[in-house]
């Protein structure tokens, strides 16, 4: 069935080959294959026949015309938000020579892609108070999984602290990764009227066995963790390392985690020039604050700055491959291969089109709105923020008073107002809260239409 | 016509222009709110450090990573035969239709009802890849294909313990198999043993049998291997490991040769990952996003990462009741854009999809046959056998009558055009070149590919100095690995490098 994507499809072509080998049948060439397990019908896949491209186009418009998106900006959080992406971005990453190119193995024909990673890893180490930034991992996710399994290894420890005011799909994730290298995730209680990791539990779980203590700040609640620096002063105490994962976002505000003493910092790219994307892909990011035993450990690919053979030129190349897979095999940090080039790339692209002051009026707009939110749903009173004393940066928790989140969300979503997700999802006793979420995409009168849905809502509980 | 690539002089981005000159516009609408909760925030909280990010104009920032991309080289900018990564041509109506904001926008907290069309694709897909692999279900989730068999082998580790036999610790994994196969099982708490390939280029079935035990958990196994050889003696080799109570693990990285022709789980196999960004037309992002996905016979579905789509007659749900499930590998539901571009060319071929495989082992064996009889050439393992999706193909006489190595001849290919095919791989050929034209190069790029090995091997005859010295035609010259590499030279960031800049001048 000759196809145009498939350029020597056409039989006369097929013929041509087929003379060089000597054969009359393609089939031929699977004559090593047992009789008994070849497939003797066609696929059943696709729609019956191969489809034209106006004919694709026209099925998947009906598919996807049976997703809704709310009338106004998302505020739905939960670890990724719906921010903007600049055009800027969207073009660099449409470029063909970045996004049909391979892993840059032959450097010497990659040194744009290799640059542009290497630029990426330098932006984000800056931006993160680190040494070292590899060249990306999957997502936040992975990115917190390879944290606590180097930090195991370096340490020699099988146990790790993680807070409850952790990402919940993170802590499953460490949950899952931990489960093959035998690893014991411990999680360290919430301060329920903070919504701040509990330091005294924290502290009352510390000891000599502990590999790592992972923290989020701002945490899945949205809560700055105001006592950042003291978890990792204690973390430091017992010798364990401290994990720390931070939105990108928030650091021309807040100060890095490296430079607060974390020993590893995680984060995620979404909302940096990567779109939602209904949860993937986007980059994580994974940095290191040791050049010696951490980078030893590290997973991932790294780029690295050289020189042309006997020349000065200068070039970039990846460096100490001989920690990955395709040479260490079961002895290698990690068995990443592929990882989110293209998604870093983009993060790079927006950093650098935003510039250090850029960043730093993109994570006040957000935090202005945020502290605009909680101001508005104290004073209309119908669903008060969970923390209400607590700083918070782009994500709140709000309570409900009773009523049950879920229907509150299907109430909204029908108005064309989309919150989320209900915290009952995670914590079962919170059944009556959600978190909020509100970024740069919102104007004033979203975010007190919001309110006004809210309360007509909740009205009269 | 000779090749240049573009060679522009562009500066790292903290030198292009003025640290201080622009900044992309943000609005100061909430400025008051801000400096509110901002004088909350106690000092040690506050940035304080500096911030090293250029601010720069937009035309620079776009002149700076369009240069960029000029010296960078894709699939659609000239072939990539690297073997086992199956560098097809990605058509541009899969990445035009995935870009919709109607994918691209959707948030995974968003309610079920709302994202019924993404979900009906993720269950579409599901159907269709466990159609292709012969399996019963897929998950999606994993991000990649390492993560793929990591959770593969994630899975044979909960299926054996739930069974009560932790005693079941040893991987299986040949010699020649991918570096993540023994890379994934070690990290899912497993020992690797180690088989060799037999002189035919398939397992050792002997070596199989003398290291399978009652501690075999399992056998990870590519087939076609690495080679690009059918293991013929597959139904022999799944019988073994069943015959241990030890489970079948399919690599599936690559699926090009063999798809729409014999499926994995008619071979035996249990479990099966793929890379949707090979096989499926999914572009590789230079060096990533991808997709995984992981399929499963029968007995094994309630181990899968949770959510896999559901469809109860009426709607797609996400469902999360796997009694036995090893948990969530990554958050959320996978890497759905790359997954919407393998529907849409899935969709796209239909049926067609076997013409994928024809041709592209018709590629594979057809430069092959050109390759096999050049001077200093040899076709290690299985001399008589065809190929599948790739082949591989040694430059050890060529090393020892000329000095011009495995490496050397990729250089050189690089000055004529064309991208390397992937060297030193599988470990078990010395001076290898590991090629994979895929189904979507032309004929006369394959004589063109052809012809251009012919010319390395004579020139290096001729004169080897010749060959040693490329590439010249690339953006840079061949690179220095050592002082990339040592400890002292070292430069991951722009920081490591003003720094040894510093100390030159």
């Amino acid at each position: 069935m000759p196809h145009n994507w498939i350029p020597n499809s056409s039989p006369d072509v097929k013929k041509e080959l087929m003379r060089e080998l000597g054969i009359s049948d393609v089939l031929d060439l699977f004559n090593d294959i047992p009789p008994e397990i070849m497939l003797n019908r066609g696929l059943s896949v696709g729609f019956g026949k191969p489809l034209t491209e106006y004919g694709v186009r026209r099925l998947f418009n009906e598919i996807i015309s049976k997703n809704r998106l709310s009338t106004t900006p998302s505020f739905i959080g939960g670890g990724v938000c719906q921010h903007y992406v600049p055009s800027v971005v969207k073009a660099v990453l449409s470029r063909p020579e970045f996004y049909t190119a391979y892993t840059p193995y032959q450097a010497e024909i990659a040194q744009g892609l290799l640059q542009a990673l290497f630029e990426y890893q330098s932006l984000m180490a800056n931006l993160y108070g680190v040494k070292i930034v590899n060249a990306s991992m999957y997502n936040g996710s992975t990115a917190s999984a390879e944290a606590v399994l180097m930090a195991a290894r370096v340490k020699k420890r099988k146990k790790v602290l993680v807070s409850d005011s952790v990402h919940p799909e993170i802590i499953d994730v460490l949950r899952s990764w931990g489960f093959g290298a035998g690893l014991e995730i411990v999680k360290v209680r919430v301060d329920l009227k903070s919504g701040e990791t509990d330091l005294s539990d924290l502290r009352s779980k510390l000891d000599q066995n502990v590999a790592a203590v992972f923290i989020q700040t701002p945490n899945f609640f949205g809560v700055v963790e105001s006592a950042i620096k003291e978890i990792i002063d204690e973390t430091h105490r017992f010798n364990a390392l401290s994990i720390v994962y931070s939105n990108p976002l928030t650091l021309g505000v807040f100060e890095a985690p490296g430079n607060l003493g974390a020993d590893i910092v995680v984060g995620d790219v979404q909302g940096l020039g990567i779109s939602l994307n209904y949860g993937g892909p986007s980059a994580g990011i994974l940095g290191i604050n040791d050049d010696k035993e951490l980078l030893r450990q590290l997973p991932g690919r790294l780029i690295g700055a050289t020189r042309t053979q006997g020349g000065d030129e200068l070039g970039f190349t990846m460096i100490l491959q001989t920690r990955e897979q395709h040479i260490k095999r079961e002895k290698a940090t990690s068995n990443i291969t592929t990882n989110s080039s293209l998604e870093a790339v983009g993060a790079a692209v927006y950093l650098t089109l935003l510039g250090s002051q850029g960043l730093r009026k993109l994570g006040e707009a957000i935090l202005g709105r945020t502290h605009y939110l909680i101001k508005r749903l104290l004073s209309a009173g119908v669903a008060e923020p969970l923390f209400p004393e607590s700083l918070h940066f782009r994500e709140v928790g709000v309570r409900f008073r009773g009523k049950d989140a879920d229907q509150v969300i299907k109430s909204l979503s029908s108005r064309g107002i989309g919150i989320g997700p209900a915290l009952s999802r995670f914590y079962r006793e919170l059944s009556d809260c959600s978190l909020v979420c509100v970024t740069e995409l919102h104007a004033r009168k979203d975010i007190d239409l919001l309110v006004e849905v809210l309360e007509e809502a909740l009205g009269g509980g | 016509m000779p090749f240049r690539q573009a060679k522009w002089d562009e500066p790292i981005i903290f030198e292009v222009s003025d640290f201080s000159k622009q900044t992309f516009l943000i609005d100061e609408e909430f400025a008051d709110e801000a400096s509110e909760a901002l004088s909350k925030v106690p000092k040690s909280l506050a940035r304080g450090s500096e911030l090293k990010i250029p601010n720069l104009s937009e035309v620079e920032v776009v002149r700076h990573y369009n240069r960029l991309s000029q010296m960078s080289y894709g699939v659609d900018v000239g072939p990539v035969p690297l073997g086992s990564c199956t560098m097809k041509y990605n058509p541009k109506i899969c990445e035009e239709l995935a870009s919709d904001p109607r994918i691209t926008d959707l948030h995974p907290y968003q309610d079920e009802e709302e994202v019924q069309g993404v979900l009906e694709i993720m269950y579409l897909m599901q159907r269709w890849l466990s159609e292709i692999t012969g399996m019963d279900e897929c998950s999606l989730q994993p991000p990649a294909g390492a993560a793929g068999e990591f959770v593969g082998a994630l899975i044979m580790k909960k299926y054996h313990h739930d069974r009560g036999n932790d005693n079941k610790n040893e991987m299986i994994v040949p010699e020649a198999a991918h570096g993540s196969n023994p890379a994934s099982s070690a990290m899912a708490g497993f020992k690797v043993v180690k088989i060799p390939t037999a002189p035919n280029g398939e397992t050792d079935i002997e070596a199989l049998k003398s290291v399978l035990s009652d501690n075999t958990a399992g056998l990870m196994l590519t087939n076609p291997n690495t080679l690009g050889i059918f293991e013929s003696g597959i139904i022999e080799i799944s019988d073994l490991i069943h015959g241990k109570d030890a489970l079948m693990y399919y690599d599936g990285a690559n699926l090009n040769g063999i798809l729409g022709v014999v499926r994995p789980g008619d071979m035996g196999f249990d479990i099966v990952h793929l890379n949707l960004h090979k096989t499926f037309a999914a572009p590789h992002g230079g060096g990533g996003p991808g997709a995984g996905a992981v399929c499963v016979k029968k007995g094994l579905v309630d181990y899968l990462p949770v959510p896999i789509v559901g469809f109860d007659g009426r709607s797609y749900k996400l469902r999360y009741d796997l009694s036995r499930t090893i948990g969530r590998v990554s958050w959320f539901y996978g890497n759905v854009v790359p997954i919407v571009k393998s529907f849409i060319y899935i969709a796209t071929l239909g049926p067609a999809l076997r013409e994928v495989a024809e041709v592209s082992v018709l590629n594979t064996n057809y430069l092959m046959s050109k390759l096999r009889r050049l001077r200093g050439v040899t076709l290690p393992y299985g001399e008589n056998r065809w190929r599948k999706h790739e082949f591989v193909v040694s430059f050890e006489n060529l090393l020892k009558e000329t000095g011009v190595s495995a490496e050397d001849v990729a250089k050189a290919l690089l000055d004529r055009g064309l991208h390397a095919p992937t060297i030193y791989f599988p470990l078990i050929v010395k001076e290898a070149h590991m090629i994979e034209v895929t189904e979507t190069e032309t004929k006369e790029n394959i004589d063109r590919l052809a012809k251009a090995y012919e010319e390395i091997v004579e020139l290096a005859y001729r004169d080897p100095q010749a060959v040693k010295s490329s590439p010249t035609n690339t953006s840079v010259k061949r690179l220095d690995v050592l002082v990339a590499n040592h400890p002292k030279t070292m430069a991951p960031t722009y920081e490591y490098l003003s720094r040894l800049s510093g100390q030159e001048t």
